[in-house]
């Protein structure tokens, strides 16, 4: 699992916490996500960074689903702490195999308290 | 208005030197004068040539050199800490000689000097401005 704590821009830690996302889907981990803290500003819908130069890297999340990562988990809290819900979040979705390729959600918002529960049933946890 | 600049971070992990670019960029625009850069602690990194962002990213070192920002004698005044450089790896030609390193990184565009110079450029400048931690 690996844990996103920082904003999107600003500093290199999401964008290089991706990078290792998709290696270690390329390896055929069994890869999820969590977005905690600030993190969760990472898949925010409409980001533009025309102002800061930066590249937009937000796109990137969409093709999660085709590496086969569609556990991406988003605390409840650390959302509710910066005013923001599920719906300010992109919507990430994969194709399920075993249900005809249908097209499901893969963020799911879980409260802390799961995340924990969720992080002691990892073999590894990578924090950015 | 008389503005220097230091920067305390190294380029592409920390978003200073980019906001320290983006703000002499604006400053230039309106007229002001960017009287020095100063670039300290990590902040040296953005300074070598030797750098290879991938292409579709942004080029620090070659933004910074873009500004131009020279003095009346036409010497370049994005300068580099000396011994914070020489302690990360970044040399220029007089400094490998001296220390009999072979080949040398910084960008012709920046110039090491010491730590006088910042503390000139706060003397001389009408604001003195820090970006990082």
């Amino acid at each position: 699992m690996y844990l996103n704590r920082k904003a999107p821009y600003g500093t290199v830690y999401a964008l290089e916490s991706l990078e290792v996302v998709l290696i270690a889907a390329a390896f055929e981990q069994d890869v999820s996500l969590a977005f905690i803290d600030d993190g969760v500003y990472q898949i925010v819908e409409g980001q533009n960074t025309d102002g800061i130069g930066m590249k937009n890297f937000s796109k990137t999340y969409h093709a999660l689903g085709d590496y086969d990562i569609n556990q991406l988990y988003v605390s409840a809290e650390s959302l509710e702490e910066r005013g923001l819900s599920a719906d300010d979040l992109m919507p990430l979705v994969y194709e399920d195999e075993d249900d005809d390729w249908a097209e499901k959600p893969s963020v799911k918002i879980v409260t802390n308290a799961e995340l924990s529960k969720l992080m002691s049933e990892q073999d590894v946890c990578l924090s950015f | 208005m008389k503005i220097s600049i230091q920067i305390n971070e190294g380029p592409y992990q920390h978003q200073a030197s980019d906001s320290a670019y983006q703000f002499a960029k604006a400053a230039i625009a309106k007229g002001h004068e960017i009287f020095r850069v100063f670039f300290y602690h990590d902040g040296v990194d953005n300074a070598t040539r030797f750098t290879v962002p991938p292409q579709d990213d942004r080029h620090i070192v070659n933004n910074w050199a873009s500004l131009d920002i020279k003095n009346a004698e036409g010497e370049p005044e994005l300068v580099v800490c000396i011994a914070a450089a020489l302690r990360r790896g970044l040399v220029d030609e007089a400094e490998a000689g001296k220390n009999g390193i072979e080949g040398n990184n910084i960008h012709p565009a920046f110039r090491i000097s010491g730590l006088g110079q910042l503390i000139e450029a706060g003397i001389q400048s009408d604001r003195l401005v820090v970006f990082g931690d």
